[in-house]
Order: structure tokens, then C-alpha cells, then sequence
């Protein structure tokens, strides 16, 4: 029996907490791809860009309040830093849709042409990112580092094997769940989040019951700049911020994006856990785990992995490309275009 | 300003700006960029076939370019015979294995389609061909990659190449570019563009990390280096007495000399092929396909109303622009001299063909070329220029100023920022481009 | 004076010309139909009246007022309500939502406005929580001028809402196109059903090339041998 336990631990530790931290992390980001392509129509290749803006703000703001002797204890400065890069994200954003987006949106240009607009904004983001805080990785994290460590949880339950949470993973999923379950609640219950949907439903209609588009648009950049500045934010506190991972972003968002449905909120946040834990169960060495459910004399040899950790994230534009292939609404049912 | 004049002016202006660099910086650098212009034009006029002609939006760029890449690896390097005695043969047969599967699943699946009495387990049964089918290919082929992997791994570790001539590359580099985009045009090509341009970008990471990852291909992230050429060595030229004599006559060193000329050579072979390649794009575009082509682009509904078959029309044109770009890929590891899959990232390889593609003006393969080498020229002298300008503008401040050391630290990041607003420029005042779609 | 009048009304898209100076009124409480052949700017007549197109000549009067210079959307808010022919409803909200958007523009409270729409449609309030899109054609259409009635509409106007609909749901929808013309709203639409539409009509315009044929009250239209022959088949 204990050796079942261990093995859940094992799994636990190992998939469960990271695969519900980069989740969160991902669905985030997705829900903010989601909103911009429900209700502005492209696929916006600025948002990774957007995302690691969004952290950088949070970053300097976090060094000048350690500089200033702010300390929140075990909580991390970041937390509260979040205010002021998100109303600058907010700034970001609406400058954007103003230069820029708008423009394509009055002459009623094609979505591909909004989305080759959105590249030309992630090229110059990228630069002003560097150019600001430069390329390299830059460390952010202060406060207390585990909620759980692996050798309490041992001490505690007298098993085997540890299982430890750290507090970025625990901050991730519940900053991350108060947000997402706002954006609900704003969609679904609230004149301007109704608003919001119709527009995305169907446009003509929405501008005949008099729902203003630069309002719904406007909106809409709000929220998704408080999703981007919270994505950005938690993934850097988590793994680490360095301006290049943020590109790298850029797909495994867009596959979570696709995978749930793009158009569909609740499919983003599915689409980032299924993408999540996709990549850490294919990747999983289950040596261990089989180890501890299987007699002995059964004990594999080798290290039981489906596919080597290098294609972890191969593994999301796999699973895109097949989901695009079998079928392009998602598992929700999007929007196809 | 007609479309030859911007034209002529476009290219004088290149010409200009390649000879200052020359005089103000060198000229082995002034012909180092010019190379790599015309590779890159090579790569734009590639995605100008797909996006300017057809519509098709790859950014999959990347991807088509690693794989010409590979392939001056697989034609021109010695094979590694002891790699091969090793494992070689047993990988193949592990291969062997794997398509024999994939041929049984096939043939099963078409044979059993209405077979009611198999219902739904016809799709267990097919989960386990497969699922086996791959357990025993990992059985043979992980130890095969093992004991590949683990000849001289520090230089080879590979199974090495073909040791043809490097040149054979590129025609071969094109063609598997193309073989790929076959492949890859057959399962996304019925996409509509958002989707085409994600399912693309994802297919091309996928490639890169296969690369990346399957040492025994090609090395992995170890590199391949050393890649024998199409042109005489430095070393051996500066031996030469003409060079010598040459040298001497042009005031420059033997050594500077003898780089130049091996450029020139490079130079020479690419504008070869960029001028053949421009010669049959025009000639296409200008030929009822082109026309064909241009209609669906246009107006797909009332192209396929008019009989057009437009998915197999989106299919070639995909897979010609695919192969431009493998032959580009395959030059520029030939000039490389070295195949290095980490370097392939999609800012360089995908997104920046692009702003080639959009500031030239696509349709237009005047505009693709003359984008190719005026964008690649910027992304390489942004940077000193944009140091120069921060030297200028901080000039005023003091010499240990933070903010004076910050800005000049970040001066090679303006370059992302220039290309940015660039493309944001034209694409809202000059959609169209530098040199404009000629109407026909 | 009708209380929406557009007169003399020449426009088109492109240059073309679709409608050459037709004249369509309607009056509150009254039922106002415009049938005619296809492509006689039936459709283009009725979005001239609501600003969906810009008129070379001739006017749009409102409550005797000029309302040429407004938009759609500040047409609807002087009391025009519009079904389109298509896409009328938003089919990923709820019913209740639909209607909800259909009040957009109104601050106020305006649930008895909704308990009137449900009355009218009863079918509405017990699918109010189900999604639009998921409801049959007639049911669907029923939401489309319930979604146009919530913003208390002076004057409704319908572009062939039978369109696709059964005989059986056609009539239902007249009644009910009837029921809310008793309660003093002008109701003008476009109908391909031209006989049937004509029996409920007070006003019937018979539309040829963007010129008025025939106008009369529905009545007179249908015992009229010349309009029975060329226009309802007999």
C-alpha cells in the first residue's frame, strides 16, 4: 500500500504541481490570445513580446522597492510590483491598438494582415525590452522559496518519497485562478462582458443594438493586459525572465490557444492544462514509478520514457499541428476563420 | 517615380551604402554582408512565390532553410565507417521497421474500412500496430543511436555524409526542401492563414529540434564543422604567385587578399543562382500560370468557380517555395562552412525573411530581392550605426555616466527596434512595398 | 404625413443605381409591406430608410423630422428597431442575453419591456436560459424581433423574416407581427411570401427596378388583376 502512495507521490511531485503551474502559466496567456482573437479577429504575434514587457515592468519595479528596504516577508516583492506594471501593460496595449491596430481595423484589412502588423510590433517590443533591461536572465524571486519542502513532507507522512511545493508554483495557481474565474464572472455577468461577447459573436448585430466597438475593443485590451502582465509576471517568478523565452512562448500559448478552441475562454485555460501536462506525462521516466507498483523481478531497466525530456516542448507543436489537422475548432469548439 | 526608376534608384543606393562600408569599415565585411544579401534574397524571393504570388502564409521559413542546411552536411561529408559498422545498418533496419509498420497500419486501415463486425475495434486494433510498432522501433534504434553516438563523440559521434562535392547540395537541399513541404502542404494547406502561419511556425520548431536532438544525424547541438568547399582555402591562395602580385598591385595584405577572393568566388556562385532564379520567377509570373495564379490569390471562390483546382495550385506553389528556400538554406551552410542547428531561431530565419518580404513589396521579385539585401544590410549595421548614433546623443553626458554606459551597452538591441518600425511604417503607409505588385 | 416617410429615394452601391426614386411611407399602428420580382431593391430600399446606404436624392423624414445625416445606430436610438435577414440573432448567447443586448442602449430598467416580449413569445421565456443558436428557424426569428422590440421601438422594420420558415410558422409570425402593430408600433417589412404578406398588410408597395409599380392598401393590392397577374402568380 505504501508503495502505491509513493508512486502517487512520485507522480504528484513530478507532474501534478509543475503540470498545474505551467498550466496556469499557459492558459493565462491563452485566455489573453483568445480575447484578442474573439473580438479584434487576428492572432496576435505581439503577445509573447506583451507578456515579457509586462514581467519587465514588474522586475524594475521589484528592484526599486528592494532598494527602497520594502520587504512583504515571506511573500515575494513581485506581488507588488503587479499593480504598476499592469496599468503600464494596460498603457502598452491601448497605445498599440491606437498606433497601430486601429488603423487595419477602420479600413477592414484581412486578419492576415493584422497578424503580419502584430509581427512588425514583436519585433520592435523585443528590441525596446533589450534595449531596457538587456538580454540576459535577470533573477526577481525574493521571499520564502517552498511552501512545502520535500523533507517536511517526509518527515510528516514517513514515506519515501518527498513532495514539495514551491511558493512561485503556489502564488501561480491561485493568483491564476482568482483571475480567470474574474474574466468569467466579467463575461458572463456584467453589460460590458455580455457586450463583449456579442460583439465577438457577431458584429453587425452588436453595432445595430448600439454596443460601441471602440469601447468593446478598448476593454478588451484592459483585460488582456491584465492577463499578460500576470502570465509574464508568474512564469518569470517561476522558471526565470529572460526576454528570448518569451518568443519562445509564443507557441506552446498559441497551441493552448488552439487546442481548446481559439475563441473560446473556457478552452484557453484547457488547452494550456492539456498542453501542459501533455509535455511532463509523455516526458515523465516512469522507471520509479513502475518500480514501486510492480514486483521486482519486473522492474524495468531502462528509464520508461515515452519520449526524451529534450522534445518537451517539441511535444506542444505536436500536438497543435495534429489538433489543426484533426480538428481546427478545438476541443471546445472555437471559432475557425 | 515609376517602378524601374525605384528600381535603378533601390539598387544605386545599395551600391552605395556596400562601398562605404567598404571604405569605412573593410571591404572583406562590405563583402561578407553582400553574400549574405544575396542568400537572403534568394530567401525572399522564395516566400514572395508563396505569399506574393499565392497568399500562403509560411513561417516556416526556419525550418526549410535547416533542412537545405542538413543536407550540405549529408552530401558533402566523409562518411563515418565506423559509425555505420557500429549501428548505422541497424538504425536503417529500425527505419525499415518503422515504414513497414506505417505500410501494415495503412494497408489495414484501407482494407477494414466497413467492416462492421470490427466496429471499434478497429481503431484499438490499429492503436496497437502502431503503438507496438514503435516499441519495437525504439528497441532497435535506441541502441543503434547508442553505439553511434559513442564513436569518437568529441569529433564525430555521427553517421557522417555522402562525401560528394558540396554544390550536389544544393540542387539535393532544394529538393528536400521540397519533398517536406509536399508533406507538410498536404496536412495544412487546407488551413486558413492564421492557422497555416501557426501550424507552419510549429512544424519548423519541430525540425529544428529533431535537429538539435538527433546527434546521430547530423551532430546535434555538437555542430558539424569543417564542411569541405566549393572554392579554393585562403591558405593555398596565398601561396599562389598571382595572388601575391595581385595583392601587392591593390595595396591590400596577402591575407586580406586572399578572403577577398575566396568571397568574390562565393559571391560569384550565389549571384549565379540568384540571377537564374530571378530569370525563371519572372518568366513564371509573367506566363498563364502566373495569371492563374495571381486570379486565385485574389478571388479563391471565383478562381475555383472557373474550374481552377486551387488546392493543388496552393500545393505546387508551396512546395517550388520551399525548395528556394532549401537551395538557400544549403548555400548558406556551404558558405558557412558549417551546419550549427542551435543558430536556427525563427526572429532570424522566419521572421525577418518576412520584413524582406513586406518592405520590397510582395508580388513584386524586384521587391523581394532589393528587401533582401536592404534588410539584411540593416540588421547587420544597425548595430554600428546605432552605437554611433548613442555616441553622439550621450557624447554631452559625462564618461562615467550610468545611463551613458546603459544606453551604449543597448545600442545593438536598436536594431530589433528599427526593423520593427520599419515594417510597421510601410506596411501602413507603403503597403505595398518599396517596389509595388507591377498591374498587369 | 406618414410618420416614416422616405421620399423619392435614388441610390446604389457602386455607382449602379438600385433604387430610382421610389417612394415608402408607413404609419403607426400600420402594417406596411413591400414586395416585388427579385432584385427590384426590395432589401435596398428598406436599409436606405435605415442608413445602411447613402441616397444620391430624395429624403428620409422621421416624425417630420430629417434623419438622413444619422447613423443606423442613432436611428435606432430615435426609436427605429431593424431585423436583418440573416445573422439577426447572437447564436452563442442565451436567449434572455439576446434580448438583454437588444436594450443595450437602454439605461433604465427594462424588465417589463422583457416580461412583454416574453408574453408576445412565450416560447422565449421558457428557453430563455438555452442558447440562441441552438433554437429552431421560427424560434429563432421570434428572438431576432424580440432582441429588435426591446429597445421600444417607434417604428419596427423586418427584412423577410419568413424566410425559410414553415407555412405553419409563417402564420404564427404574422399573428404576432400583427399583435405588436395593435399595441401602435409601425411595422414595415419586405416579404417574398408577397400574397400572404399582402392579406395582413394596411400598406402594400409593389417594387419594380427601384420604381414604385403598384401602391395601395393590401386589400386593393391583392383584387387588383394587374398585380395578381404579374406579381402573385394568378
Amino acid at each position: 500500500m505504501t508503495d502505491v502512495i509513493n508512486a502517487f507521490v512520485l507522480i504528484a511531485n513530478f507532474i501534478l504541481v509543475p503540470g498545474l503551474t505551467y498550466g496556469s502559466q499557459l492558459g493565462l496567456g491563452a485566455l489573453g490570445v483568445t480575447m484578442i482573437y474573439s473580438v479584434l479577429r487576428f492572432s496576435n504575434f505581439a503577445h509573447g513580446e506583451m507578456m515579457s514587457f509586462g514581467a519587465m515592468v514588474t522586475i524594475l519595479m521589484t528592484w526599486w522597492m528592494q532598494a527602497q528596504g520594502f520587504s512583504f516577508g515571506p511573500l515575494p516583492t513581485a506581488l507588488f510590483a503587479l499593480p504598476v506594471s499592469i496599468i503600464a501593460t494596460i498603457g502598452l496595449t491601448l497605445t498599440s491598438d491606437r498606433l497601430v491596430f486601429r488603423y487595419y481595423r477602420e479600413i477592414k484589412a484581412p486578419p492576415v494582415t493584422l497578424l503580419i502588423v502584430s509581427m512588425g510590433l514583436m519585433f520592435f517590443l523585443g528590441g525596446l525590452i533589450r534595449f531596457i533591461i538587456g538580454p540576459n536572465d535577470q533573477q526577481f524571486f525574493d521571499g520564502e522559496r517552498f511552501i512545502l519542502k520535500a523533507r517536511d513532507f517526509k518527515a510528516m507522512t514517513g514515506l519515501s518519497e518527498g513532495l514539495a511545493i514551491k511558493s512561485t508554483q503556489g502564488i501561480t495557481v491561485v493568483l491564476a485562478l482568482l483571475m480567470v474565474s474574474f474574466v468569467f464572472w466579467f463575461l458572463t455577468y456584467t453589460r460590458t462582458g455580455k457586450s463583449m461577447r456579442a460583439y465577438s459573436n457577431n458584429e453587425d448585430l452588436a453595432l445595430l443594438s448600439g454596443i460601441n466597438p471602440d469601447r468593446v475593443v478598448m476593454v478588451t485590451w484592459i483585460i488582456t493586459a491584465v492577463l499578460i502582465t500576470l502570465a509574464g509576471t508568474l512564469y518569470g517568478l517561476d522558471k526565470s525572465y529572460k526576454p528570448y523565452t518569451y518568443l519562445s512562448l509564443l507557441l506552446p500559448i498559441f497551441a493552448s490557444a488552439i487546442v481548446g478552441g481559439i475563441g473560446s475562454p473556457v478552452g484557453a485555460i484547457l488547452g494550456g492544462f492539456v498542453i501542459a501536462f501533455a509535455e511532463l506525462f509523455i516526458t515523465f521516466a516512469y522507471k520509479r514509478v513502475l518500480g514501486y507498483l510492480l514486483p521486482e523481478q519486473l522492474e524495468p531497466s531502462g528509464l520508461m520514457q515515452l519520449l526524451t525530456t529534450d522534445y518537451k516542448i517539441a511535444l506542444s507543436f505536436v500536438i497543435l499541428v495534429l489538433v489543426l489537422i484533426i480538428k481546427p475548432t478545438g476541443i471546445a469548439g472555437g471559432k475557425t476563420l | 517615380m515609376t517602378n524601374h526608376h525605384r528600381t535603378y534608384f533601390a539598387f544605386l543606393m545599395m551600391t552605395i551604402l556596400l562601398i562605404a562600408v567598404g571604405i569605412l569599415q573593410s571591404w572583406n565585411v562590405a563583402f561578407n554582408i553582400l553574400n549574405l544579401c544575396v542568400i537572403s534574397a534568394i530567401m525572399a524571393l522564395g516566400v514572395n512565390m508563396q505569399w506574393g504570388y499565392a497568399g500562403l502564409v509560411n513561417f516556416g521559413i526556419m525550418g526549410f532553410v535547416a533542412i537545405g542546411g542538413l543536407a550540405g552536411v549529408v552530401i558533402s561529408m566523409p562518411p563515418v565507417t565506423e559509425a555505420w559498422q557500429a549501428g548505422g545498418v541497424k538504425l536503417m533496419l529500425g527505419f525499415a521497421t518503422m515504414l513497414a509498420v506505417i505500410a501494415i497500419a495503412i494497408v489495414f486501415w484501407k482494407r477494414t474500412r466497413g467492416w462492421k463486425h470490427l466496429a471499434r475495434r478497429r481503431y484499438v486494433i490499429m492503436a496497437i500496430i502502431l503503438i507496438s510498432g514503435y516499441a519495437v522501433f525504439r528497441y532497435i534504434a535506441d541502441a543503434a543511436v547508442v553505439s553511434i553516438e559513442a564513436v569518437d563523440p568529441a569529433k564525430t559521434g555521427y553517421l557522417g555524409g555522402l562525401g560528394l562535392p558540396i554544390l550536389l547540395s544544393w540542387i539535393v537541399g532544394a529538393i528536400a526542401a521540397g519533398l517536406v513541404a509536399m508533406l507538410i502542404g498536404r496536412i495544412a494547406l487546407g488551413l486558413r492563414s492564421d492557422y497555416l502561419a501557426i501550424a507552419t511556425l510549429g512544424i519548423s520548431e519541430i525540425i529544428i529540434y529533431i535537429l538539435k536532438n538527433e546527434d546521430w544525424l547530423a551532430r546535434g547541438v555538437k555542430n558539424v564543422n569543417g564542411l569541405p568547399r566549393p572554392v579554393p582555402y585562403e591558405i593555398d591562395l596565398q601561396k599562389e604567385a598571382w595572388v601575391n602580385t595581385l595583392a601587392d598591385g591593390m595595396g591590400f595584405s596577402v591575407v586580406n587578399a586572399s578572403s577577398l577572393i575566396v568571397k568574390i568566388a562565393y559571391l560569384s556562385l550565389f549571384l549565379a543562382v540568384l540571377l537564374v532564379l530571378f530569370l525563371m520567377a519572372e518568366k513564371a509570373l509573367k506566363s498563364p500560370w502566373g495569371r492563374m495564379m495571381r486570379a486565385i490569390r485574389d478571388n479563391e471562390v471565383a478562381a475555383e468557380a472557373m474550374g481552377k483546382d486551387v488546392k493543388r495550385r496552393h500545393l505546387q506553389i508551396f512546395i517550388i517555395g520551399s525548395a528556394v528556400l532549401g537551395l538557400a538554406g544549403a548555400m548558406l551552410t556551404t558558405l558557412d562552412g558549417q551546419f550549427t542547428p542551435p543558430s536556427y531561431q525563427p526572429l532570424r530565419f522566419t521572421f525577418l525573411i518576412w520584413v524582406m518580404v513586406i518592405v520590397g513589396g510582395s508580388g513584386n521579385n524586384y521587391g523581394a530581392i532589393i528587401g533582401g539585401f536592404i534588410i539584411w544590410f540593416f540588421w547587420i549595421e544597425a548595430e554600428p550605426i546605432g552605437l554611433w548614433l548613442m555616441d553622439l546623443l550621450t557624447s554631452g553626458m559625462s564618461e562615467d555616466s550610468a545611463l551613458r554606459d546603459h544606453l551604449l551597452k543597448s545600442a545593438a538591441h536598436t536594431r530589433l527596434m528599427t526593423m520593427g518600425i520599419i515594417m510597421m511604417l510601410v506596411l501602413r503607409f507603403s503597403p505595398k512595398g518599396l517596389i509595388p505588385e507591377a498591374k498587369r | 404625413m406618414s410618420f416614416l416617410i422616405g421620399r423619392d429615394m435614388v441610390g446604389g452601391y457602386g455607382g449602379a443605381n438600385i433604387l430610382n426614386g421610389c417612394t415608402i411611407g408607413v404609419d403607426k399602428g400600420e402594417i406596411a409591406v413591400i414586395v416585388g420580382p427579385n432584385g427590384a431593391g426590395k432589401s435596398t430600399a428598406m436599409k436606405a430608410l435605415f442608413g445602411m446606404l447613402t441616397l444620391s436624392s430624395g429624403e428620409v423624414l422621421m416624425d417630420g423630422q430629417n434623419i438622413m445625416h444619422l447613423k443606423p445606430q442613432e436611428r435606432v436610438q430615435l426609436g427605429m428597431g431593424f431585423v436583418p435577414q440573416t445573422a439577426n440573432i447572437f447564436t452563442e448567447m442565451s436567449v434572455e442575453e439576446n434580448l438583454e443586448m437588444g436594450a443595450f442602449i437602454r439605461r433604465d430598467d427594462f424588465s417589463d419591456t422583457m416580461e412583454q416580449v416574453f408574453t408576445l413569445f412565450p416560447i422565449l421565456k421558457e428557453k430563455r436560459r438555452q442558447l440562441a443558436g441552438e433554437l429552431s428557424g421560427g424560434q429563432r426569428q421570434q428572438v431576432a424581433v424580440g432582441r429588435a422590440l426591446m429597445t421600444q421601438p417607434k417604428l419596427l422594420m423586418l427584412d423577410e423574416p419568413t424566410a425559410g420558415v414553415s407555412p405553419i410558422v409563417m402564420d404564427e409570425l404574422f399573428d404576432r407581427i400583427i399583435e405588436i402593430a395593435r399595441t401602435g408600433i409601425a411595422i414595415l417589412m419586405v416579404e417574398q411570401n408577397a400574397r400572404q404578406a399582402l392579406e395582413i398588410a394596411d400598406k402594400g408597395y409593389v417594387l419594380v427596378q427601384g420604381e414604385n409599380r403598384f401602391t395601395d392598401t393590401g386589400k386593393a393590392l391583392l383584387a387588383d388583376p394587374e398585380v395578381r397577374q404579374a406579381f402573385l402568380g394568378g
